[in-house]
């Protein structure tokens, strides 16, 4: 008998229940397939607009820094703005997102673009959100050649661009945008929920930014996508 | 003889103010009978907290059919302590549960048992006392009394009724003063560190007296603040609600007559 | 780990005199509660949420074994194993085995409660393979050769004048004279000495705060980002949960979520939420070559079906600890083992026997202030009881209380014999301490009276004194 079976067998045998029961068998496929929601949030009955300003107050709440534009024409000039706020080198690292390669870039000659996955050495990444989700003030990032995971992490600095339009009021309504993109069941192999710069508060719990992740996280929202 | 009218209680006094402080008792009863009841008290020892708290259930069990067998013939039981009325109130149909014949006595019973402050300004609708104590008073909200039963708004309302009183909210009201029955014999000195810390939240409202309605609590809290040489007096807040603060206050000598 | 949980009390006396712990816990202890209080009064569902998770937790123990299936296909169909480990034995042992097939010289760990309990850095230490703790608050007590303390803030008990002293003599290569005096600086280091660690680990360990079955996926959550710089950058990720992490589907981690952060500190959400399904995909530019989750029972699957069931239910938030007294006391270590506060009370004796872990769920005045905030709503007190309804059954209480307690016990069942007893007693008592109305000192209750007055009884008991008064009406 191998672990995986004797310790099945032993929850059966706690449980005075067999692994074939039909109607245990049909209460598992049903919430599985079904994927019940709980009670309505109060975030999920917000317009467009209160939710964009409740996602910028939440967002800016936990010290991220938000910058708005009208158009996606606009972002190039925007996070050049912001490295140069912030004294930092005009170069960034991005990944393979067909929405970012659409960006006006020779708009911005002097900011020194790389791609692929992060470097040690790079100070700031670019990625773009799957969605932003008001009741947090959180960017929801996908990995993948678009978005390489490393891009979250590495750099100190890290640009996320998020369309109004893909702004959610819940946790669950965020999950419908990741899963909207895709088709196939699989989820990417990592899906961040990421609210504010990084922190620590493990030092007579004093709250400090940038533990491990990024020490900012700037937040350039466009308004009219 | 006709009987009295009003509810008839019966009164379950605990075995600590029975020996400790029967000055509350009276003051039970006092404010019970003002409020129109008939009070008894049968005979009675403990509900058996002690025993049940320690994983003593036959014990526990045994005592507790003692006590519902006395009590159950009164329309309410009433208690002036939190700990004991939540022993009685929801533990009683903890140790029957699946019981056939003692179940369903249990559950009745249960349904009857109060704390008294609770009972007064919950069940008879009591809002005002007719008391006079001059003076800053904080008082300390006992563990059983507000998780078990709820009780939180009842004392401050009567409290609030009280000719000269000045109420002064504790800071951590609702943290555990460290009593905790056995607890304080077999951790004292965790308990110590509790009640340490009760005893300077205390003294930072600047009362000059402390209320609670449990004497448990009171008894331990009042013994850190003599040890402490504080001069804040100690009180079950049934004193204070009765108007019969003459007795001296927890811990403090009996003046010779 | 081994465990000194039946020395709580001496524990917990050296606790209470060391200043340096006390100084730490005094700084700590409002923050947690204060923060979440304030946190909880802005979500106006939040009842009804821990409602719902009551019921989704329920609903999944009860059947844990389907769900359990459902996530090990999942896994596999996205390229991940999953390996079942009896015990904390064979989970070391399956964690060795693939850090051995994968060549592993280096092991960077994210926060993993499970790893404490299974012993795990120790034993990869002795097969020559080196686990540095990522977390700050666990580096920090990996440099002090301790275990945590606290289930989130594992450093909680260390203040910032003993970190400064550990980083001097630990990171050496640094220049002596470097200012460590303010917080910043001190997690500036740590950031750069843990970076060199991330980037050259052969193997990532993380925990995992749910399993969810519909995706097959882990859930991590914190606040520095070093779980997902551990599973990331190294080759291969290993996730060890024990089996009652696991969720149905990710609309119930929503609802976990909104419960998870804010018992725990009081945040909306941690910074960083990150759900790993498998390897890393074709494509991909990063993310583990290879994903394998290590699910350890060690005694949850005889915990099902029992009067513990219920403690399955945690999801690791602290909060109970948060806002005990006790815990306030004493802190964390002087329970003994991986768990502490009151959700160690009950989980200690359920994983490691309550003949060596009595102590822990007798260390409760049964405030209930744990059970009020826990957002799964677990009994704890009640949890505790039934502990010490084992024990007495078992005759592991000491003879003293026991036959104080017998002792009480038979008078409470005789009123008769209570009353006279009593009435002669504490006459006694009220005699002797009739001129200061307290005892200073008093030879049956020396832990009473060590460090407190005890109030002497009036004289007369009030049964007594109603007797008489009914007599002369």
């Amino acid at each position: 008998m191998t672990a995986r079976d004797a310790v099945l067998a032993r929850i059966r045998r706690s449980l005075g229940v067999s692994g074939a029961d039909p109607a245990r068998r049909e209460a598992v496929a049903a919430r599985l397939g079904q994927t019940p929601r709980g009670p309505a949030t109060p975030e999920s009955r917000l317009d467009r607009a209160a939710r964009l300003r409740l996602f910028v107050e939440k967002a800016e709440a936990v010290k991220a820094s938000v910058a708005r534009v009208a158009t996606p024409a606009q972002v190039p000039a925007a996070v050049a703005e912001f490295l140069r706020q912030n004294n930092l080198p005009a170069a960034i690292r991005l990944g393979d997102d067909p929405r970012l390669n659409a960006l006006p870039w020779r708009t911005t000659p002097h900011l020194s673009i790389a791609t692929g996955r992060a470097e040690p050495a790079d100070t700031a990444a670019l990625s773009h959100a799957e969605a932003g989700v008001a009741e947090s003030g959180s960017v929801i990032l996908a990995s993948g050649p678009d978005n390489p995971t490393t891009l979250n992490f590495l750099p100190e600095n890290h640009i996320v661009v998020v369309n109004a339009g893909d702004l959610v009021g819940d946790y669950e309504a965020g999950w419908e945008r990741v899963r909207a993109r895709r088709r196939g069941a699989l989820l990417p192999r990592a899906v961040n929920f990421i609210t504010g710069p990084s922190r620590s508060a493990d030092i007579e719990q004093t709250i400090q930014l940038g533990a491990h992740g990024p020490r900012r996280l700037h937040i350039i929202l466009v308004e009219s996508a | 003889m006709a009987d009295a009218p009003g509810p008839k209680v019966g009164l379950f006094v605990t075995c600590l103010v029975d020996l400790f402080r029967p000055p509350v008792g009276f003051a039970a009863v006092k404010l019970l009978e003002e409020a129109g009841c008939s009070v008894e008290v049968p005979v009675q020892t403990c509900c058996g907290q002690p025993a049940f708290n320690s994983g003593d259930r036959d014990n526990a069990k045994a005592i507790a059919r003692q006590v519902i067998e006395a009590f159950e013939r009164f329309e309410y039981v009433v208690a002036p302590s939190g700990s004991c009325a939540g022993q009685m109130k929801v533990h009683y149909p903890e140790l029957f549960a699946g019981d056939p014949e003692w179940s369903t006595r249990a559950n009745g019973f249960a349904a009857r048992v109060f704390e008294l402050v609770s009972f007064l300004v919950d069940v008879l609708g009591v809002d005002a006392v007719a008391a006079r104590f001059e003076g800053t008073v904080t008082y300390h909200d006992s563990c059983s009394g507000l998780r078990e039963l709820g009780i939180r708004e009842a004392p401050r309302t009567l409290l609030r009724s009280v000719d000269g009183l000045h109420l002064v909210e504790l800071k951590d009201a609702d943290v555990c003063c460290g009593f905790g029955g056995t607890f304080c014999v077999k951790y004292p000195e965790v308990s110590d560190a509790i009640v340490g810390r009760k005893a300077a939240s205390i003294a930072a409202t600047g009362a000059g007296t402390l209320l609670a309605g449990d004497l448990g609590c009171l008894l331990n809290m009042a013994g850190k603040l003599k040890r402490q040489g504080s001069g804040i007096e100690s009180r079950h807040v049934a004193e204070v609600l009765a108007n019969m603060t003459s007795a001296p206050a927890i811990g403090e000598p009996r003046i010779r007559e | 780990m081994h465990a000194t949980s039946s020395a709580f009390r001496e524990n917990a006396r050296r606790a209470l005199d060391n200043a340096e712990l006390q100084r730490a816990l005094n700084n700590a202890e409002s923050r947690f509660v204060d923060h979440r209080a304030e946190m909880v009064a802005t979500i106006p569902g939040f009842e009804a949420i821990r409602d719902e998770a009551v019921a989704i937790k329920n609903h999944t123990l009860a059947h844990l074994d389907l769900y359990l299936e459902a996530y090990e296909e999942k896994v596999r169909a996205a390229g991940g194993t999953v390996h079942f480990a009896e015990t904390a034995d064979d989970a070391r042992r399956i964690v060795l085995d693939i850090c051995r097939k994968a060549n592993a010289k280096t092991v960077a760990k994210g926060k993993s409660m499970i790893s404490e309990e299974i012993g795990l850095n120790g034993f990869l230490e002795e097969n020559g393979i080196s686990p540095v703790e990522t977390d700050l608050g666990e580096y920090i007590i990996q440099l002090r050769g301790e275990t945590p303390s606290h289930i989130i803030a594992p450093a909680v008990h260390v203040t910032k004048r003993q970190v400064e002293a550990d980083f001097r003599r630990a990171h050496r290569h640094l220049a002596d004279d470097r200012d460590l005096t303010e917080p910043a600086a001190l997690l500036a280091e740590a950031r750069a000495v843990m970076r060199t660690k991330f980037l050259a680990a052969d193997v990532g360990i993380t925990g995992a705060n749910f399993l969810v079955a519909e995706t097959g996926t882990s859930v991590i959550v914190t606040n520095e980002g070093n779980g997902d710089l551990s599973q990331t950058l190294p080759r291969v990720h290993i996730v060890l949960a024990s089996l009652e992490k696991l969720t149905p589907t990710l609309n119930d981690v929503s609802q976990f979520l909104r419960l998870l952060a804010p018992s725990a500190t009081g945040q909306r959400m941690t910074v960083y939420t990150t759900f790993s399904t498998g390897p890393r995909r074709p494509g991909d530019p990063d993310g583990p070559e290879e994903y394998h989750v290590v699910l350890l029972d060690n005694g949850r699957s005889s915990m099902i079906g029992t009067e513990f069931q219920d403690v399955l239910r945690c999801i690791r938030c602290g909060a109970c600890m948060n806002h005990c007294p006790v815990y306030q006391a004493v802190g964390g270590h002087a329970y003994g083992w991986v768990y502490a506060g009151p959700i160690g009370a009950v989980l200690t004796p359920a994983l490691i026997g309550v003949d060596k872990a009595g102590a822990l769920p007798n260390a409760s005045t049964f405030c209930g202030r744990c059970e009020e905030v826990c957002p799964m709503r677990i009994p704890l007190p009640r949890m505790m009881r039934h502990w010490r309804e084992r024990e007495f059954e078992r005759h592991l209480q000491p003879a003293t209380v026991r036959a104080g307690l017998a002792f009480w016990a038979f008078f409470a069942r005789h009123p008769w014999l209570y009353r006279t007893a009593t009435r002669i007693a504490f006459g006694m008592l009220a005699a002797l301490g009739r001129r200061r109305g307290r005892f200073r000192r008093l030879p049956l209750a020396r832990g009473w009276t060590a460090a407190r007055d005890l109030p002497a009884p009036e004289g007369t008991t009030f049964q007594a004194q109603w007797a008489e008064r009914r007599r002369s009406r």
